[in-house]
């Protein structure tokens, strides 16, 4: 052991970043999905390395080979609904975790760059989850791809060049099969687990925000002995500051308050998996299951239900270019948070009252937009869904406004529950 | 509710009417335990459906093992064409000629029930009705100027369509109530929903013929998942006691 630890820091790191980091105590419910993110990031490459032996991206065989692996490959069902399970439990958990850092002002300073790399894991994510809802080649694939990509052609000038160049073809094809899976199975895993390697760096920089926001490391010198924390974290951090007794470490205290997380996140995955695998056609669309027609087009186009709320509010500018541009403002403006927040506390059990509100509604407009963005076209969804798009940035700018001279209460020195 | 509105596509050049998404649905209540259903129905499908309509991603002798049914039996009396019991169930129509004589060529049916469903396969086997605009002197009340014709007739005889006069908006109008078969078939109305029925439960199982094994899984590994969980928690529990 030590001959190896000499030449390669197995131990320090593991102590460092996953034994002795220092956690704080109060890290609730809402704090677990960071860790299922990352458990389902796993699922989804060691399942897809096995779809992926028995997987033909071509577009003659790609169909068939989804349905070989369903029926003639052993347990391949259970491989392919693990992955496809996966992939809308991924999403369920990165809103949950998005949202946590929302109503806990985790993105605020000093955690605007760990804000932003996971705004980019987002975006990395939804294309990655877009690409590879195309490798089954079913209706809803071809078509899906088919207006996902022609939006791109909305852009002036170079678009419709654009369009071609991403296909590889006149029209979504073989060619674009083929550089898609290429995409969904090399380029963009890859991208992921970088950009949640520096998500963690810097979250272990900074360290991790609490329900109450308050801080847990401290000036050094600025607490007495009986006011640390009684645990063992790493010299990495208590060289540096006093680590107040409100913390815990992450191995093995967080880790097992995870695992009860993970054990309940596992009894819904698996029922989902094993008993209903299409959860009524949100998880596996019914129409994805015949076989792609470039010569039929379906009656009703959805994108599978993580994207609805932006497909909702990309329907609702009336002009091509600008519901493309409010749909990409709409991940902008979240990316943006950081800034557009000019608030100095950080959890909204500390702010003003009008902040909870808000950030209640705009979950509500979120999945508002989810409903009108996957369900078929009505007139009055028309004005529903540009009502809900001018509340989705209104949260913003309300937030914007606000937030400057905020009437707020005075955040704990020590953690209170 | 997206698969019956799904159901209408733009593939028979014929199907220009975009009414059925309104239809009334049967439920159709079949069990994927009922081996003695299954291969009832897969006998119905390898006579009358498999001249048409293949199911080239499932293989004969995985329908022989899941149903119970000895691979001699099948062979001999579900195998029509002499493919080997490891091959696909295909039919040797090509689709260029099923599209010349029917509109389009016949689907693989291999995953309808997960298309369309099982209540809209159980509706639109039991909803043919003598309509002499048609080609094949027949139409279909879920699937309205439907390509197909009744090949399910000997059993079931040529229904006619039955309908009442109804006061809409101040109008009467005769509106579609369902069908009545003709008696001229050799299976009675209640013994033709069973057929149909035991139809529907294979091509359910066709659709997953994973759904049982995965099932039976799944039970075990919710079983362990909840010990699992007390465990954990107790763990945790224990480990958390001296915090504060």
């Amino acid at each position: 052991m030590d001959w190896v630890e000499y030449r390669l820091p197995i131990m320090r790191v593991a102590n460092q970043h996953a034994i002795q980091y220092p956690a704080p105590r109060n890290m609730n419910f809402w704090y677990m999905f960071g860790f299922l993110a990352t458990i389902v990031l796993v699922n989804q490459i060691v399942t897809g390395v096995w779809l992926t032996m028995s997987y033909t991206p071509t577009a003659e065989e790609a169909f068939a080979s989804v349905e070989y692996i369903m029926r003639d490959v052993e347990y391949g069902y259970i491989l392919r609904y693990m992955h496809s399970t996966g992939a809308s439990a991924f999403f369920i958990v990165i809103y949950m975790h998005m949202f946590r850092g929302m109503i806990y002002g985790s993105y605020q300073k000093p955690r605007e760059l760990l804000w932003l790399f996971g705004m980019f894991i987002y975006l990395a994510l939804m294309a990655e989850a877009f690409m590879g809802y195309v490798l089954p080649w079913g209706q809803m694939s071809y078509w899906g791809a088919q207006v996902i990509v022609s939006l791109f052609s909305a852009i002036p000038v170079i678009g419709p060049d654009l369009v071609i160049w991403i296909q590889g073809d006149y029209v979504i094809s073989g060619a674009t099969l083929n550089r898609f899976f290429a995409l969904h199975v090399i380029a963009l895993p890859l991208v992921i687990v970088i950009l949640v390697f520096l998500h963690i760096v810097a979250l272990h920089e900074v360290g991790s925000n609490n329900p109450d926001g308050t801080d847990v490391k401290r000036k050094k010198g600025s607490l007495k002995e009986d006011e640390k924390t009684k645990y063992k974290i790493h010299e990495y951090y208590t060289k540096k500051y006093d680590i107040i007794g409100d913390v815990v470490p992450f191995f093995p205290h967080i880790v097992l308050k995870d695992l009860v997380g993970f054990c309940f996140f596992l009894l819904a995955f698996c029922y989902i998996m094993f008993f209903n695998p299409e959860m009524g056609g949100y998880f596996l669309e019914h129409p994805n299951f015949e076989i792609a027609n470039p010569l039929k087009t379906p009656t009703h186009i959805f994108p599978v239900w993580y994207f609805t709320p932006f497909y909702a509010i990309l329907k609702a500018v009336p002009h091509k270019l600008g519901g493309v541009i409010a749909m990409f403002a709409a991940i902008i403006m979240l990316a943006l948070l950081p800034w557009i927040d000019r608030g100095k506390v950080k959890s909204w059990r500390y702010r003003c009252g009008l902040h909870t509100w808000n950030l209640l509604t705009f979950a509500a407009v979120f999945i508002f937009l989810g409903y009108l963005g996957g369900t078929p076209q009505e007139a009055w969804k028309i004005t529903a869904s540009q009502i809900a798009t001018i509340m989705y940035f209104g949260f913003f700018v309300l937030l914007f406004i606000y937030s400057k001279n905020e009437r707020t209460m005075p955040v704990p020195a020590r953690i209170t529950e | 509710m997206k698969k019956i509105i799904f159901v209408l596509s733009l593939l028979l050049p014929m199907s220009v009417m975009a009414a059925g998404g309104n239809v009334h649905l049967d439920k159709a209540e079949y069990d994927l335990t009922d081996k003695a259903s299954l291969q009832t129905g897969a006998q119905l499908f390898m006579n009358y459906c498999l001249g048409c309509h293949q199911t080239q991603y499932q293989r004969y002798q995985r329908t022989f093992d899941d149903l119970g049914i000895p691979l001699e039996l099948g062979h001999e009396n579900l195998q029509f064409t002499g493919e080997k019991p490891g091959e696909h169930i295909k039919n040797a129509m090509p689709s260029e000629s099923g599209a010349k004589w029917f509109g389009a060529p016949p689907p693989d049916l291999t995953l309808v029930a997960r298309v369309r469903g099982a209540d809209w396969i159980y509706t639109y086997l039991r909803t043919f009705y003598a309509d002499d605009s048609r080609p094949f002197g027949v139409n279909n009340l879920v699937f309205p100027e439907v390509g197909m014709p009744h090949v399910l007739q000997e059993l079931q005889g040529l229904p006619s369509k039955t309908s009442e006069k109804m006061l809409v908006d101040g109008e009467m109008v005769d509106r579609d109530v369902g069908i009545k078969a003709d008696g001229s078939g050799e299976l009675s109305a209640a013994e033709y929903d069973k057929a149909v029925l035991d139809l529907v439960n294979y091509l359910v199982y066709v659709g997953e013929p994973s759904r049982l094994q995965s099932e039976s899984i799944g039970r075990w590994v919710m079983i362990f998942l909840l010990v699992l969980l007390v465990l954990v928690y107790l763990l945790k529990k224990d480990y958390w006691r001296d915090v504060h």
